[in-house]
C-alpha cells in the first residue's frame, strides 16, 4: 500500500497547488487562533475551506482541518464553532490536540474522524491507545522526539494509525509542552497558535553583522553572505558558561526522505510534510518528491535522494530524532 | 491560601536530597509533591530514600503525593508510570500516560505540566478523578479567574506556579549531555554540575534561559509575591513553591508569611531576590507583555 | 524551482542606467493604476493584508536605481516611485527577479529570505501578510498588465520590455511543473 503524503496549505493557492502535486491529503486550517500556524496573512476562511475540500474531493484527495491550539478559557465556542465548520465544509477529519476539545467533538460530531494533534506529544502507546479509547481517536501524529525503532514500538501495540512528520521545520521540544515562545513575546503556540511571531522580530545590521531579535532577545548574528534563518527561539546561538553555539538545535530542518523505507517498515501510516507558512511554490516543489519517494517505495524503487536541500531552513539537513543519536 | 512544594526539578545527589526533604518537615507548607519530574535516568541514585522521606513529611503533618515523568516515551518509564499508584499515595500527573495507568475512580492531582486551558478539559479530567489542579504557568490572570470559578463548581482545587524557575519546554534531546558534547545515553549525568540549572545567556550577555536535562527553564526565578491577593480573589487556594538551592525553609516561611499578611509583595521580593539562581524575579505570564516581564508590583 | 543566488538573473547595470532618467510621475500613476487593477480582480489580497493594510511597505529592486513605496491604505491603493528611499513600515529589498518571482510563484519566500537574497527590515510581520496574501492571489503581472489604458502603461511597458530581453527575469506566472 502507499503511504500517505499529508501536506501543508496556508492559502487555498497552496492547496490546489499540492493536490495537483499529487498530494493525498492536505493539512489546513481557519484564519483565527484555532489553528497552530496563525500567521500574518495565512489560512482559510468558512468559504475556502469548503471550496478547498470540493477541490480536493473532486481530485481524489482528502482535507484534514487543524484545530489544535488550547481553547482559551472562557472562549471555548470560537474553537466548538471551527469543529462545526470543518464537519459542514465536508472535511475527512479535524486536527485536535485539547482533551476537553477531543472529548466535545466526540459527543457533538461523532461521525466527524478526529486525528491527534502533534500538539498533545502522545509519545507512547499507552497514551495513544488512552486517547483512543476516552474520545475515538483514529490517528495520531507523532511527537518529533521518538527514533524509528520507538515508533515501531508505538505501532506493534496501537491499532490507532500513525503519521510521522518527514520534512520541514523541526520542533525540538515536545510539541505543545513549550512555552518559551511566550516567555520571550507572550505569544504562544499553545494559546496564540504562534511560535516566535513575527510580530516580535527584530533584524538589525550590525558591525557587518545581520542581528536577529525576538523580543528583544538577540537569536543569532550572522556575517555577510551566510544564511540567515529566522530567529525561531530553540534555533537561536547562545551562550552558556563560556561555551557558544547552538544550545538547543543547530538551525536545520528535519529532512527523512531517506527513512521513508525503515518508517514504512515501522508501521507508518501517513508522512507529514510541515511547512504551511511557505509558499505555494514549495509547497508543490515538495510534494511531488514526496510524492515520488513514496510511489518509488511502493513500486519497489530506490528512493530519490538529496533533491529539496535549498528549500530548508539553513539550507542544512537532519533526519532528528529518528537515529537516537540525536538526543 | 496554602502551600504545595512541588517536586525538584533538578538532579541532586542523594545526601543533598535526602536532607532537603528531612529539612522541609520544618517548613510551614501544607503539601510536598516527591520524585522525579524530568529524567528516569536520576532516579535510581535516589530512589531509596523516597520511602524514608516520605515517613518523615507525613509524620510532620504534610500531604505527601507523588509525581510522574513530564514525558513518557522508553518502555521503563511507562514501566515507573504504571508502578507510580503501587507506593500507596495520591499520583500527581505531569504526562497523561499516568492518567491512563489510573482506574476509574482513582483520584489523583494534575501537575503544571498538563495543558489545562480551559473548563472543558478541566471539567474532563475532574469527571476521571481529579481533586487538584496546578495551572501550566503560562496562563494569564483571565484564565485563571474563568478556570477557578468553573473548578470551584467541581469540586476540584485550584494552584498555581507561585516561585521557581519557570518549567518552559520539555525535550527528548538533553540539552546539558549536548553542551558536554555527549549524547542523553552517554550524559554521565551532567545535569548533576548545576544545582539550578546551569544559565544560558544570549550572544549579547543578556541572561535568557537555563537548560536542565531534557528540559529548558527560565533564567529568571517566577514568583507571585505580588498577585497573592488577585488570586486569592480568583479563587486560587494554593501557591506551589519549586525547589532551589540555598536555604529553602527560610523561603517557604517568607510566602507563609507573605499569604498570611504579615508581609507585602515588595519586602517578599527584596528577601527574595538576593537568593535566587539567576537574580532576577518575573511574574509577566500573569498579566504582563510576556512571561519574562517583572511587574516590581506596578497593578 | 531555482532558488540559489547564482541563478537569480541580476538586472544587468546598463539597462538600470537606461531607466535612470525615467520620469517618476507618469510611472507611479501607472503603478497605481496596475496596483488598484489588481486588487479589485484579487479582493482577497487586501482581506489577507489583515490589520497591516495600512502600512507602507518599501519594494526595493536592489539592482534598479529606483524604489517603490507601495500603500494599501484599506483599499485605496497607491504606488509611489522614488529616487530616495522615503519612510515606510517595513522594507523589502532583492533583485528585481526575486521579487517577481515571488509575485510569480517562481520562488519561495522563505528560501530566498535563507540565502539572503531578500532583505526585510522593519515590521516582519507585515511583509509576512504581504508575501502570503500575493503567494495566494497567483498573480500574472503581464496579463494584468495587458488591461491598463496604453497612454498609463506606457512607461511601464517600455521597462518590462527591456527587462524580458535583456534578463530573463519571470514576468509571467510560471506553471508549476516540475523542476526535476
Amino acid at each position: 500500500m502507499v503511504m500517505e503524503t499529508v501536506c501543508p496549505a496556508g492559502t487555498p493557492a497552496a492547496l490546489r497547488a499540492a493536490v495537483e502535486a499529487g498530494a493525498h491529503s492536505i493539512y489546513c486550517g481557519f484564519a483565527d487562533e484555532t489553528n497552530a500556524r496563525n500567521f500574518p496573512g495565512l489560512n482559510f476562511s468558512r468559504e475556502e475551506m469548503a471550496a478547498g475540500v470540493a477541490f480536493a474531493h473532486a481530485r481524489g484527495a482528502k482535507v484534514l482541518v487543524a484545530i489544535n491550539t488550547y481553547p482559551r478559557a472562557g472562549a471555548a465556542p470560537l474553537w466548538h464553532r471551527a469543529v462545526a465548520d470543518a464537519e459542514a465544509s465536508g472535511a475527512d477529519a479535524v486536527i485536535l490536540a485539547d482533551p476537553g476539545l477531543l472529548a466535545h467533538a466526540a459527543e457533538h460530531h461523532p461521525g466527524l474522524r478526529r486525528h491527534l494533534s502533534v500538539q498533545a506529544a502522545a509519545a507512547n502507546a499507552d497514551v495513544i491507545n488512552f486517547y483512543a479509547d476516552s474520545f475515538g481517536v483514529k490517528r495520531v501524529v507523532l511527537p518529533r522526539v521518538l527514533s524509528v525503532p520507538e515508533i515501531a514500538a508505538i505501532n506493534a501495540e496501537t491499532d490507532v494509525e500513525t503519521e510521522v512528520f518527514v520534512f520541514g521545520g523541526l520542533c525540538v521540544m515536545a510539541e505543545g509542552r513549550c512555552s518559551l515562545s511566550s516567555y520571550a513575546t507572550g505569544l504562544s503556540p499553545n494559546m496564540h497558535g504562534v511560535c516566535s511571531p513575527a510580530s516580535h522580530v527584530d533584524y538589525a545590521e550590525e558591525g557587518g553583522e545581520l542581528a536577529a531579535r525576538l523580543g528583544g532577545y538577540t537569536i543569532h548574528r550572522v556575517g555577510k553572505g551566510e544564511p540567515a534563518p529566522y530567529p525561531t527561539l530553540c534555533k537561536g546561538c547562545f551562550t552558556s558558561q563560556g561555551a557558544t553555539g547552538h544550545v538547543f538545535e543547530d538551525p536545520v530542518s528535519l529532512n527523512a526522505e531517506q527513512l521513508i523505507p525503515q518508517l514504512a517498515k515501522a508501521g507508518v501510516t501517513a508522512l507529514k510534510i510541515e511547512g504551511r507558512q511557505r509558499s505555494r511554490a514549495y509547497v508543490a516543489q515538495v510534494v511531488r518528491n514526496f510524492r515520488a519517494a513514496v510511489d518509488a517505495l511502493a513500486a519497489g524503487r530506490p528512493m530519490p535522494e538529496g533533491m529539496l536541500a535549498r528549500l530548508s531552513e539553513g539550507q542544512a539537513g537532519t533526519t532528528g530524532a529518528y537515529r537516537k543519536t540525536w538526543r | 491560601m496554602e502551600l504545595t512544594v512541588g517536586p525538584n526539578q533538578f538532579f541532586w545527589e542523594a545526601p543533598r536530597w535526602a536532607k532537603f526533604y528531612a529539612g522541609l518537615a520544618r517548613a510551614p507548607v501544607d503539601r510536598v509533591v516527591l520524585g522525579e519530574l524530568v529524567c528516569s535516568k536520576r532516579l535510581p541514585f535516589y530512589q531509596d530514600r523516597l520511602p524514608e522521606a516520605i515517613e518523615v513529611l507525613a509524620d510532620a503533618g504534610k500531604e505527601v503525593v507523588l509525581t510522574s515523568l513530564a514525558l513518557v516515551t522508553l518502555k521503563r518509564e511507562r514501566r515507573m508510570t504504571a508502578d507510580l499508584l503501587a507506593m500507596g499515595l495520591e499520583v500527581e500527573v505531569n504526562d497523561l500516560t499516568a492518567l491512563a495507568h489510573l482506574p476509574e475512580g482513582v483520584e489523583f492531582s494534575v501537575g503544571p505540566l498538563v495543558n489545562v486551558y480551559n473548563e472543558g478539559t478541566l471539567a474532563w479530567l475532574a469527571a476521571r478523578g481529579a481533586r487538584r489542579i496546578c495551572l501550566p504557568p503560562e496562563l494569564p490572570l483571565d484564565s485563571v479567574r474563568v478556570l477557578a470559578r468553573a473548578a470551584a463548581d467541581l469540586g476540584v482545587s485550584i494552584e498555581v506556579w507561585g516561585h521557581g524557575r519557570l518549567p518552559l519546554a520539555i525535550s527528548g534531546r538533553c540539552y546539558h549531555a549536548r553542551l558536554h558534547g555527549r549524547t542523553k545515553d552517554n550524559c554521565q549525568f551532567a545535569c548533576g554540575d548545576d544545582p539550578d540549572g546551569r544559565a544560558v545567556d544570549t550572544l549579547d550577555g543578556q541572561p535568557f534561559l537555563a537548560v536542565n536535562g531534557v528540559q529548558t527553564l527560565s533564567a529568571s526565578t517566577a514568583s507571585m509575591a505580588h498577585h497573592v491577593e488577585a488570586l486569592a480573589e480568583a479563587g486560587v487556594s494554593a501557591l506551589r513553591l519549586s525547589p532551589q538551592s540555598g536555604d529553602f525553609v527560610r523561603l517557604c516561611r517568607l510566602y507563609r508569611d507573605r499569604v498570611a499578611g504579615g508581609m507585602d509583595g515588595e519586602a517578599l521580593s527584596a528577601a527574595l531576590l538576593p537568593e535566587v539562581a539567576g537574580g532576577a524575579l518575573s511574574d509577566g505570564f500573569l498579566n504582563g507583555p510576556c512571561g519574562a516581564d517583572w511587574s516590581g508590583g506596578r497593578a | 524551482m531555482p532558488s540559489a543566488s547564482q541563478t537569480i538573473p541580476i538586472f544587468p547595470r546598463p539597462a538600470g542606467m537606461m531607466l535612470r532618467p525615467l520620469p517618476l510621475a507618469p510611472l507611479s500613476a501607472a503603478l497605481s493604476m496596475l496596483a488598484r487593477r489588481v486588487v479589485t480582480r484579487h479582493p482577497g489580497l487586501l482581506r489577507r493584508l489583515g490589520a497591516h493594510d495600512r502600512a507602507r511597505f518599501l519594494i526595493d529592486p536592489t539592482d534598479l536605481p529606483l524604489v517603490l513605496c507601495l500603500e494599501p491604505r484599506g483599499g485605496q491603493v497607491r504606488v509611489t516611485a522614488h529616487r530616495q528611499a522615503p519612510r515606510a513600515d517595513v522594507r523589502i529589498a532583492g533583485p528585481l527577479a526575486a521579487l517577481l518571482g515571488l509575485v510569480h510563484g517562481a520562488y519561495d519566500g522563505d528560501a530566498l529570505f535563507f540565502s539572503r537574497d531578500l532583505v526585510i527590515e522593519g515590521d516582519t510581520a507585515a511583509a509576512l501578510a504581504l508575501r502570503n496574501a500575493i503567494d495566494d492571489a497567483e498573480l500574472d503581472l503581464a496579463e494584468e498588465l495587458t488591461a491598463l489604458p496604453p497612454v498609463l502603461a506606457g512607461a511601464l511597458r517600455r521597462a518590462i520590455a527591456l527587462a524580458e530581453r535583456r534578463t530573463g527575469v519571470a514576468l509571467t506566472r510560471v506553471a508549476e511543473g516540475p523542476a526535476w
